[in-house]
């Protein structure tokens, strides 16, 4: 797919997440609309799948360990053809298969159950683990948030992964440097973040995570690099693409209003 | 003490139901050496994978593998792997991933090591997640069936182990059911409930309270998560007096599991005998002894209960 078509779905995938959280009146804007690039460029250009066929076992995976960030997820699954795009409006209600954080149990075409901070990378390095094991050539893609990186776990995770020379697995950090009561740095800094997955014996890419043309160089790279895994930090801005909300830790997990939802959705349908 | 501890019965049946079904990956936290996964390792290189001193890391993996069609066997002390309580809540339960959690070395019965390494809160952890089953054999063969088994069962399952030799007490020729309790020895006076190694002392127990005239029931509970409640009610309507006996903490496990049930029946009577408090380390026998597991302890609590 072009990288104008990416632009165009995500344009409109951002108002699909905004629409989402107005009707479901909670939620986490911030986060979704910093990692909404990624996930389009992932299923819209990159990731082997078929919408038709969810569990075709040789399709690529996709963990979103920061569950929080559903929306954006659920916005992607719909538009892909998961499922229809009028579900969309019954996120977080009773009796919806659009849990507040993924289950794949009520949704089967979610790989897995995620909203603890910290477990996906475990979850896509055991999918990555079992695809080397069975000779299969699909590979796994994991976001995570900057915020769950001073978990421990994903740091056993990425120990692990490389041991085990998991080539087909590949990380997009979402460093959108804000959590929920604050600036990361002031929370538990991460820093030289690029360093430490390094030094565990990753691949490394820093891009910005909202160039498409730069997130598709990254996981091509990422795809070419042999015997080890690869770890792309996406620079991004939490909330991007409503001005009211970018850069703001206010945002991360509060909806907008109907007034505040339609002023953001005017102001990403007016971006070029 | 018999031939053979239950993890090392394990750690043979998992080589052979390997060969059998290429599906079955083992994962390991660096004591594959103790939980007699090394059989394996050495058997099948290719599907064992130690994960280090990382058992957050190992529940995930494993939940991960499972998501992808494989049936693994995530195995560590139980204390330490069930210890990830909340990767498993999430990652196994949650998700319905198809994981075998393997915990050895459960209770004080391990003896020496002490209070960090006795997994004493596992079965209660266990028992409240909506879809895990727990189950705990209580001799060799009776590990391997239920092994068997339990590769074929859809879903999680906790399967408990112990560290040493436990007496056998089934026949040759025994047939696991899962959700099943066994009755070992007739009774109407009184029900023996028990699980894991202790059902040996348990035994005993009954021939202590046969010399004093008390014909006791011997139940050995193989699977506490389903409990077998018909069986439950069979006694709570009969006679109507139970005992509980389990190497685990008070809160929680069997004793708590068939308490439910009864309360839920309003039939019957129980008392529980399981470890009240952190234990410590020392002899296996007279740990059992200082902390209630002796066939005396357990003959003592079912007179009290018959004369209360």
């Amino acid at each position: 797919m072009e990288i104008s078509d990416l632009k165009a779905i995500a344009k409109e995938l951002r108002v699909d997440i905004i629409r989402m959280l107005v009707e479901a009146g909670s939620g986490h804007p911030g986060g979704s609309l910093s990692c909404i690039d990624m996930l389009v460029t992932l299923f819209f250009h990159k990731m082997r799948h078929r919408p038709h066929e969810p569990t075709w076992p040789d399709r690529d995976r996709f963990v979103l360990s920061k569950g929080h960030c559903v929306p954006a997820l659920y916005a992607v699954l719909a538009k892909a053809g998961y499922f229809a795009r009028e579900e969309l409006a019954t996120l977080r209600k009773l009796n919806s298969r659009l849990q507040g954080h993924p289950d794949r149990h009520r949704l089967p075409c979610l790989e897995t159950s995620t909203g603890s901070l910290g477990q996906g990378l475990s979850l896509a390095l055991g999918m990555a683990l079992a695809g080397k094991t069975a000779q299969k050539d699909y590979r796994v893609y994991c976001v995570i948030s900057d915020g769950e990186c001073q978990a421990g776990q994903v740091w056993e995770a990425s120990m692990a992964a490389p041991k085990f020379r998991l080539d087909n697995l590949c990380a997009l950090l979402d460093y959108n440097k804000i959590q929920l009561s604050g600036a990361v740095k002031n929370i538990m800094d991460l820093e030289p973040l690029l360093d430490k997955w390094r030094a565990f014996n990753w691949h490394t890419l820093e891009i910005d995570g909202h160039d498409f043309a730069a997130i598709i160089r990254a996981l091509d790279e990422a795809e070419k690099t042999k015997g080890r895994p690869t770890l792309i930090l996406c620079q991004t801005i939490k909330g991007k693409g409503v001005s009211f909300m970018e850069g703001k830790w206010e945002w991360h997990g509060k909806a907008p209003n109907r007034e505040e939802g339609e002023r953001a959705i005017q102001e990403i349908l007016a971006q070029s | 003490m018999g031939a053979k501890a239950t993890r090392v019965a394990f750690g043979e049946a998992l080589v052979r139901l390997g060969s059998e079904n290429p599906d079955i990956v083992v994962l390991d936290a660096d004591l594959s050496k103790s939980t007699m996964t090394e059989y394996f390792a050495r058997k099948y290189p290719g599907r064992f994978f130690d994960l280090g001193i990382a058992e957050g890391n190992m529940v995930g993996t494993g939940a991960g593998m499972a998501l992808a069609g494989k049936i693994p066997f995530i195995c560590s002390f139980a204390c330490f792997v069930i210890g990830r309580f909340e990767q498993i809540r999430m990652s196994i339960a949650y998700s319905r991933a198809n994981v075998k959690i393997v915990g050895t070395h459960a209770g004080i019965g391990i003896g020496e090591d002490g209070y960090s390494q006795m997994a004493l809160e596992d079965i209660a952890l266990m028992r409240s997640l909506p879809n895990m089953a727990v189950i705990q054999p209580a001799d060799a063969v009776e590990t391997e069936r239920a092994l068997e088994y339990i590769v074929t069962h859809q879903g999680p399952v906790f399967f408990r182990l112990m560290r040493q030799k436990t007496d056998d007490i089934n026949p040759p020729d025994y047939q696991f059911r899962f959700g099943k309790g066994v009755i070992l020895r007739r009774g109407k006076d009184v029900s023996l409930m028990a699980t894991g190694g202790v059902v040996a002392n348990t035994l005993k127990a009954a021939d202590i309270l046969g010399q004093k005239g008390v014909a006791a029931q011997v139940v050995n509970v193989p699977t506490i998560k389903p409990v077998d409640r018909e069986l439950i009610a069979e006694a709570a309507f009969s006679h109507g007096k139970i005992i509980t006996v389990e190497d685990h903490g008070i809160t929680g496990g069997l004793g708590s599991a068939v308490s439910e049930v009864l309360s839920e029946l309003g039939r019957g009577r129980i008392k529980r005998v399981a470890v009240e408090d952190f234990a410590e380390s020392g002899d296996a026998e007279g740990l059992y002894r200082k902390y209630g597991l002796s066939e005396d302890n357990i003959a003592r609590k079912a007179l009290e209960l018959l004369q209360d």
